[in-house]
């Protein structure tokens, strides 16, 4: 026999006066391979239509419908309910400014850590349309290719102890984005350069080790090893640095 | 009123968007990507195998060039293309793709020596030269002589999209994510912006331009099974459609990609079959071969989704409680191949399927994916009927594929495009100045607000806007699909206008304040009707078989009567579209003929009839 789900739902419209915080409760009958999107989407167009939630290609490649899934931040369109309990308990993202819901503005986030990081290819060359491509190494191409399979759904942030302390916290994502750019040699930023951007409490040093963001992370991205790859080239660059000024 | 002026207007911040207003920006002009997702969230990023460009470094693509790419092309269209377009694209796809290797794309490259590949479940060795170590290597795709789709594992159109929106940063280009166009600003001459509505605040906001361009995607949402995003529903179609003078191209132009997964629809790519995965059906054989001897599983997607269904109706699916289905086999291809080249794809059948690709089988059946229709534009991207407005990508139909698009070529087109669109905007800007009529853009939004207080207020009615969509999404499965015929197609249309009319009733059952998604759908939900209209509608005239649109009544391609493109507008109070016709083509490089797969029986330009009987 089909599982009756419970589900309690935070809600809030703040663009509502009349509206408050509050959780709200569903039930639904479970069906077979059922996800948290057959689910939800089920709620709004069945119960109630005002619910907020976000969804875009429901294939756990965009990163647009991360939640706090029973106190867990986690992708709700590859969370089959069939790994959870009767009782499901969803919550937006913390962190991230809330619009309503279950729905949170991670653009704005995401858009300033590009800014901060400069998360773009730094280089004096210019392109030249007829010429031939500069060659790179397979290998290399595929590692760049790991680190660049962050879909930037905030998982990370929303389960980092720093970035739940302190806002200026660059989180395992922006982290993981400058060790994209310091693997790719088309990247001419020096690593001064890099450490100006990372070096500091909101960077690198700010990370208790806690590694929560590895945890949840949908990709399964080697965010921890990025950590230590970074603490480490950052700390030899201060001790250099250091070095330079005692001359 | 909220009223932001800029020169340019994306409305889109997908690939062909940004890669529009990265030109336009790069030239001084002041340009704002509006997007209703965070840039990045766009369906762009979902294209996973590959954008096809002729570079010709890999062994197996040795010789190839804008020529064979241009021919694979056109043939690919079942000769529906703009040849002229075509010729534009292929031409630069080459350039496109060194361009975004430039700006920072992890291409998988040429590594030397020798190494096997897969064919049709057989293995094979190739060589790969020495010279070419490091260049930007490519992969087998449907439809094409050689291996031409170039490809960063298959997340290809992630990495494409990641890279653009760092460009895109990099330029201070404006992005307003959570930002939905809902009507166009026009005189029905000119275009000078858009009314939007805040997806943060529900409010409604004003953007004047000199150039604005509709680049919002495909529309496959009006069908009930795609492989589409859930918000791939026809925005910016809808809103030139309103416009009553902008035209949609070919509307009944409609592709089903054989490899959704089953029950979801999620895509895994033509990658899987490109590097030598098989299809099997119930027991366990394959049977492409038997209909394609020649591209066998590699044959455009028109016809292999049009095979499988047909091997299905012949009882040799395999029975499940979401209907018939058959098998993906990739598990030859190996756990290092899998996991290194179709990673997204493993991902996919592990989490949503329970099946790990690389001892288990897939289950697969054709799913809606793209939509070749879109807003017609000349080659410079310019959209007919209005000055000043633009389109590019898969929102558009600029025209390069006809009536069937290859795999690997709207990815390339999205780039190729938006950087061709981007220069005749750039050009077009030169010295161009236009006036605001704030009467009209007064109108505008009253009219938007009033649309808005109605659905509230119920003055129109109760309809569900959720059961009307259904209902559209419904028709167009049952009768608008892969196979389609006179009397299906009547009744869809017959339908369909009842479910326009009951559209026009909407109310809401919540309070729609804020950003309230049932009023953010009932605001769509009578464009979306009239484009399932115009796709039936378009379909019931086009008495022929053309690439993706099949009629089992009119087996034939017709190049006698219709080698043409349909134009649908809608004009208001109407309820059904307006159908003109243009020729597919004003320059002819390449003349029909046959394409070398499918079932050929062609009615030639001269009458003559080709083909089996």
């Amino acid at each position: 026999m089909a599982r009756k789900l419970h589900f309690n739902i935070f809600r809030y419209n703040p663009q509502d006066p009349h509206s408050v915080p509050r959780t709200d409760s569903f039930d639904l009958e479970e069906t077979e391979s059922m996800t948290l999107f057959i689910a939800l989407t089920r709620l709004r167009e069945e119960k109630d239509s005002s619910l907020q939630f976000d969804f875009c290609c429901r294939a756990g490649i965009c990163g647009a419908c991360a939640m706090m899934i029973n106190g867990r931040p986690g992708l709700a369109c590859h969370t089959l309910t069939k790994d959870l309990p009767n009782e499901i308990t969803l919550m937006p993202l913390p962190i991230f400014k809330l619009i309503g819901d279950l729905s949170v503005d991670t653009g704005t986030w995401f858009r300033a850590m590009y800014e901060k990081v400069e998360s773009w290819v730094h280089t004096d060359k210019e392109f030249h349309s007829m010429a031939d491509e500069e060659r790179m190494d397979n290998a290399l191409a595929e590692e760049i290719y790991e680190l660049e399979r962050c879909i930037e759904c905030g998982c990370c942030i929303a389960a980092c102890g720093t970035a739940n302390m302190r806002e200026d916290f660059v989180g395992a994502v922006a982290m993981n984005r400058l060790a994209r750019f310091i693997m790719d040699p088309r990247d001419e930023r020096t690593e001064k350069e890099y450490f100006e951007v990372i070096g500091t409490d909101e960077g690198i040093f700010g990370c208790m080790g806690l590694l929560g963001c590895e945890d949840v992370c949908p990709k399964h991205l080697p965010l921890q090893d990025q950590l230590g790859i970074l603490r480490r080239k950052m700390g030899w660059s201060a001790v250099k640095e250091l070095f330079r000024f005692g001359k | 009123m909220e009223t932001i002026f800029t020169d340019v207007l994306c409305i889109g911040a997908g690939l062909a968007g940004e890669r529009v207003a990265i030109e336009a920006a790069s030239a001084g002009f002041d340009s704002i990507c509006l997007s209703i997702v965070p840039a990045r969230r766009s369906h762009s990023s979902a294209a996973q195998g590959g954008m096809q460009a002729a570079l010709g470094h890999c062994a197996m693509g040795e010789g190839d060039g804008p020529d064979i790419h241009f021919v694979d092309t056109v043939k690919g269209s079942d000769w529906g293309a703009d040849q002229e377009v075509v010729r534009l694209f292929v031409d630069r796809a080459p350039e496109a793709v060194r361009e975004m290797a430039f700006w920072g794309i992890p291409w998988n490259r040429v590594v030397p020596g020798p190494s096997t590949y897969f064919k049709g479940g057989k293995e094979y060795e190739k060589v790969e030269a020495t010279e070419k170590e490091g260049f930007i290597t490519a992969r087998d795709f449907g439809g094409t002589a050689k291996w031409r789709t170039c490809y960063t594992s298959d997340g290809t159109g992630h990495t494409l999209l990641y890279t653009m929106d760092n460009k895109v940063v990099e330029l201070g280009v404006t992005v307003h994510d959570r930002v939905e166009a809902i009507a166009l600003i026009h005189d029905g001459e000119t275009c000078t912006g858009a009314v939007a509505r805040c997806l943060k605040t529900g409010k409604l906001k004003v953007y004047l331009a000199k150039a604005t361009v509709i680049a919002t995607g495909g529309y496959g949402r009006i069908y009930r099974e795609t492989t589409n995003a859930v918000i791939n529903d026809g925005g910016g179609a809808i809103i030139a459609l309103d416009t009553e003078v902008v035209p949609l191209g070919n509307p009944e132009a409609i592709q089903f990609h054989p490899t959704g997964i089953v029950p979801t629809n999620i895509l895994v790519t033509e990658g899987c079959r490109g590097d030598g995965g098989t299809l099997l059906d119930v027991n366990e054989n394959r049977f492409m071969p038997e209909y394609e001897p020649e591209k066998e599983e590699l044959a455009s997607r028109d016809v292999v989704s049009r095979w499988m269904t047909h091997h299905i109706r012949q009882g040799l699916g395999v029975k499940s409680p979401y209907g018939d289905h058959l098998w993906l086999d990739i598990r030859h291809l190996g756990e290092h191949h899998i996991k290194t080249k179709l990673r997204e794809v493993e991902e996919i059948c592990n989490n949503f399927l329970g099946v790990d690709p690389i001892t288990q089988l897939i289950p697969v059946r054709p799913a809606q994916h793209y939509t070749m229709a879109g807003v017609r534009t000349n080659k410079d991207g310019s959209v007919y009927g209005l000055k000043g407005l633009f389109s590019a990508g898969e929102a558009a139909c600029w025209d390069m594929h006809g009536l069937n698009r290859l795999g690997g070529n709207s990815l390339a087109e999205t780039i190729v495009a938006g950087k061709i669109v981007g220069e005749k905007i750039v050009e077009f800007l030169q010295g161009y100045e236009v006036q605001y009529n704030t009467g009209a853009i007064r109108d505008g939004v009253i009219r938007q607000q009033e649309r808005i207080d109605d659905f509230i207020s119920g003055k129109n009615g109760n309809e569900n806007v959720y059961e009307i969509r259904n209902a559209m999404q419904d028709e167009l499965m049952e009768r608008v699909g892969i196979f389609r015929n006179g009397r299906d197609l009547q009744k869809a249309v017959d339908n369909l206008q009842e479910i326009y009319a009951r559209a026009q009733k909407v109310g809401l059952r919540s309070n729609g304040i804020g950003v309230n998604p049932e009023l953010t759908l009932a605001l769509k939900i009578q464009g979306m009707v009239k484009l399932a209209l115009c796709t039936a509608y378009g379909a019931l005239q086009r008495t022929e078989s053309r690439g993706c649109h099949a009629r089992e009544d009119y087996e034939a391609r017709n190049d006698r009567d219709w080698w043409n493109r349909t134009l649908a507008t809608w004009k208001e109070g109407d309820d059904l579209p307006t159908l003109n016709y243009e020729p597919a083509t004003e320059t002819v490089e390449l003349p029909p003929a046959e394409r070398g797969y499918g079932v050929c029986k062609i009615i030639s330009c001269d009458g003559e009839i080709i083909g089996e009987e």
